[in-house]
């Protein structure tokens, strides 16, 4: 069964066409990887994704699309207004329900957040701020997860945690990254853009990094 | 090369923005010669003297009459802007519809004291006659103001939000909170304005300051004009003080009790204003007459107003805004370097921010009522009450923009020259976008200033509710709020072009 599918597009950001024509298709349970030089269309492409399939996915951008005046509880709820009434949600805003806080708190321990909870967002770090977005969409848990550089702030170790959840959270992903040896190690399948197009896209035991360093 | 040549090959190398001030200035020199700018008060100096004792000698007599009126004042200030704070809200999160935007375009562009002088035919002198006054055309200036504010808000924190989280949601996770900072300071900002409203007010007859100044002032006893002036500056300059978030609740719950009684409504007057003074009045006793003969009755109508009336009042009013705008731009350049980190150092830069705060804290209409006692009713006082107001206040803006500058190090050692080819050239077009901001402004002023006897449109507005004719004090009202708007996409119009 195919999750997601994109059949002879042309992708463009602006007035200015970047990708295509592009076919790919996600299967459910997979994570892909997407890698490629920047600007080479790779948040291009999860935006068309996201656009397209907005219903079953959770998204992290790369510039995260945090509410930096608000706390990080408040960030980390944003990942299911959906789930409650207009009402509800205007009561927990201005005061955090229990449960929800209960719900939040395991998540940002995991992300090394929980002293922050109550902290404006504002006030965190970049690399903190990150884990924030994460936490956003882990909370989300959408069945797709859609994320542009996702560790790009962090440190090596931090950065394996936070993949190791991501792929432990959602059973279907597709991340942009630009660690061709992380790639390898979180990716089932691996997919390089180069010139507008798609140039590889193989299963990640069947590349080296070597062989995908010439895409940078 | 001839002078004209010379003239039209430097014109091309001219920038927008200076041929739009060159145009602003030409027509402003052109009203000069049409405008009355003569002083027929006999002594102006001797009033003068006694006005400049006065301000020097403070006293209050009746101290707690004067405390009553700060606190009514305040309070007709922040139970209007609190219901503007609300109405401009909702009509923002509407502002996508074209009725509702007109909607807030008419009523901004009326006046607060004309809002003032049709609720007061409405429910005569009742709080709910100053409070309604600031709170409509303040809805509209918010509504405005939030709107922008909402929609340049960063799209991606609403873009990331799971599908389905709905309209309510969003605004209130997302663009409310992004937006949160500036809606705050602009509100904040209309506060303060609020204040010079409400003391306003005063001189149509609510219990607010102007009231109590309106009748020192023409009884001669300057030194109480001092103190009330005085107390006035204090609390506005302390507002940082006084106004803050714990404060905030105290304030708005408090403010309904110091609004006074007033007189009870009369409702009968009221049906009566909207059933039959306010119909154009060939047609209110058209039963007689057959309907061709109440048409051409309307038509006469129509057209006494038109050019006794109406014309008039917009020709003085172009003539003495022009003039007074061009006044203001000249004051603030000259003001801005007193609070500039370019030209003065901190201690030198104290007594120019004194006189700016105290020259923009005062109303222009105060300004142009104290200035017409001592010259005399002509042009001259309302432009020089409006040149000192708005030259202070857009001196201040552009002072700020130019301490935010970050220049070399190997300033020009003169401060003349350091002034003309540093500063000004930067500031100029943020100095030039603030004045076609404010030349609406200036224009909706100029109208109201003819309440105190200048032939603008305020003038014949006053004239007609005095003679109980409100059907022709509404369509000159009208008509004024018609100008500002035509103004106002006038000036939007240039500021596209610059």
């Amino acid at each position: 069964m195919s999750s997601l599918a994109i059949q002879d597009a042309y992708l463009t950001y602006g007035n200015h066409r970047v990708l295509g024509p592009v076919t790919l298709d996600v299967r459910a349970g997979e994570h892909l990887i997407l890698l490629g030089k920047s600007g080479c269309g790779k948040s291009t492409l999860l935006n068309h994704l996201y656009t397209e399939n907005r219903q079953d996915c959770a998204l992290i951008p790369q510039d995260l699309g945090l509410v930096e005046n608000l706390s990080v509880y408040h960030n980390v709820y944003m990942g299911r207004l959906q789930r409650y009434s207009a009402l509800r949600n205007c009561l927990n805003f201005i005061y955090p329900a229990v449960a929800r806080i209960a719900e939040v708190t395991p998540l940002l321990e995991q992300l090394g957040l929980d002293e922050k909870c109550f902290s404006a967002v504002a006030e965190l770090s970049g690399g903190q701020q990150q884990r924030v977005a994460v936490a956003r969409a882990l909370y989300q848990a959408a069945p797709v997860l859609l994320a542009d550089e996702p560790v790009s702030a962090l440190d090596g170790p931090e950065a394996d945690r936070v993949m190791a959840l991501l792929g432990q959270y959602f059973a279907t992903a597709v991340i942009s990254l630009h660690d061709v040896d992380r790639a390898l190690r979180y990716g089932q399948r691996i997919i390089a853009i180069q010139n507008g197009e798609l140039v590889l896209d193989e299963s990640a035991h069947r590349l080296t990094v070597s062989s995908l360093n010439e895409f940078y | 090369m001839s002078f004209t040549e010379a003239m039209l090959s430097s014109l091309s190398r001219w920038s927008g923005g200076v041929k739009t001030s060159i145009g602003f200035v030409l027509v402003a020199i052109c009203c000069l010669f049409v405008a009355d700018l003569e002083i027929s008060s006999i002594d102006p100096w001797a009033e003068m003297w006694r006005l400049a004792d006065g301000l020097f000698h403070p006293s209050l007599m009746q101290s707690s009459l004067v405390l009553e009126a700060l606190l009514s004042t305040l309070a007709f200030a922040f139970a209007g802007v609190a219901l503007a704070v609300v109405g401009g809200f909702l009509l923002a999160l509407m502002f996508h519809n074209a009725f509702v935007r007109g909607f807030c375009a008419l009523v901004r562009s009326i006046h607060e004291l004309f809002w003032a002088l049709i609720f007061l035919q409405f429910f005569g002198l009742h709080p709910l006659t100053g409070l309604l006054a600031i709170a409509i055309p303040y809805s509209g200036i918010f509504a405005r103001m939030y709107a922008e504010m909402l929609a340049q808000v960063p799209m991606l924190p609403a873009r990331t939000l799971p599908s389905g989280t709905g309209y309510l949601n969003t605004l209130l996770y997302t663009r409310l909170p992004l937006a949160w900072p500036h809606l705050v300071s602009y509100t904040s900002y209309r506060l303060e304005c609020g204040i010079r409203s409400s003391a306003i007010l005063g001189f149509v007859g609510l219990p607010t300051l102007g009231y109590y100044l309106e009748s020192s002032f023409s009884q001669g006893y300057y030194s109480e004009v001092a103190a009330l002036l005085m107390l006035f500056y204090l609390l506005i300059a302390t507002k940082k003080i006084w106004l803050r978030r714990w404060t905030l609740p105290a304030l708005f719950l408090g403010s309904p009790f110091f609004l006074g009684d007033g007189m009870p409504i009369v409702w009968g007057n009221a049906w009566r204003f909207i059933s039959e003074d306010i119909i154009p009045a060939p047609l209110r006793n058209s039963e007689a007459g057959g309907q061709w003969e109440s048409l051409s009755k309307l038509s006469q109508w129509t057209s006494d107003i038109m050019f006794n009336q109406a014309l008039p009042g917009i020709w003085n009013t172009l003539v003495l805004s022009q003039i007074a705008l061009v006044v203001t731009g000249l004051c603030a350049l000259i003001m801005f370097p007193l609070i500039s980190r370019y030209c003065y150092s901190l201690p030198g830069r104290m007594p120019g921010y004194v006189l700016l705060v105290i020259a923009r804290s005062t109303p222009e209409y105060l300004l142009a009522y104290i200035l017409l006692q001592l010259l005399g009713p002509s042009m001259l006082p309302a432009v020089i009450a409006l040149a000192i107001h708005n030259g202070a206040l857009i001196g201040y803006l552009s002072g700020r923009h130019s301490n935010e500058l970050v220049l070399r190090s190997d300033l020009p050692k003169r401060r003349l020259d350091r002034y003309f080819y540093e500063l000004l050239p930067r500031i100029y077009p943020s100095f030039l976008s603030f004045m076609l901001y404010r030349w609406e402004v200036i224009m909706r002023e100029t109208a109201i200033l003819g309440i105190l006897g200048i032939h603008t449109l305020g003038f014949f507005v006053d004239s007609a509710i005095q003679e109980i004719r409100f059907d022709v004090a509404l369509v000159l009202i009208l008509t004024a709020a018609l100008l500002n708007i035509a103004v106002d996409m006038f000036s939007r119009r240039i500021q596209r072009y610059i």
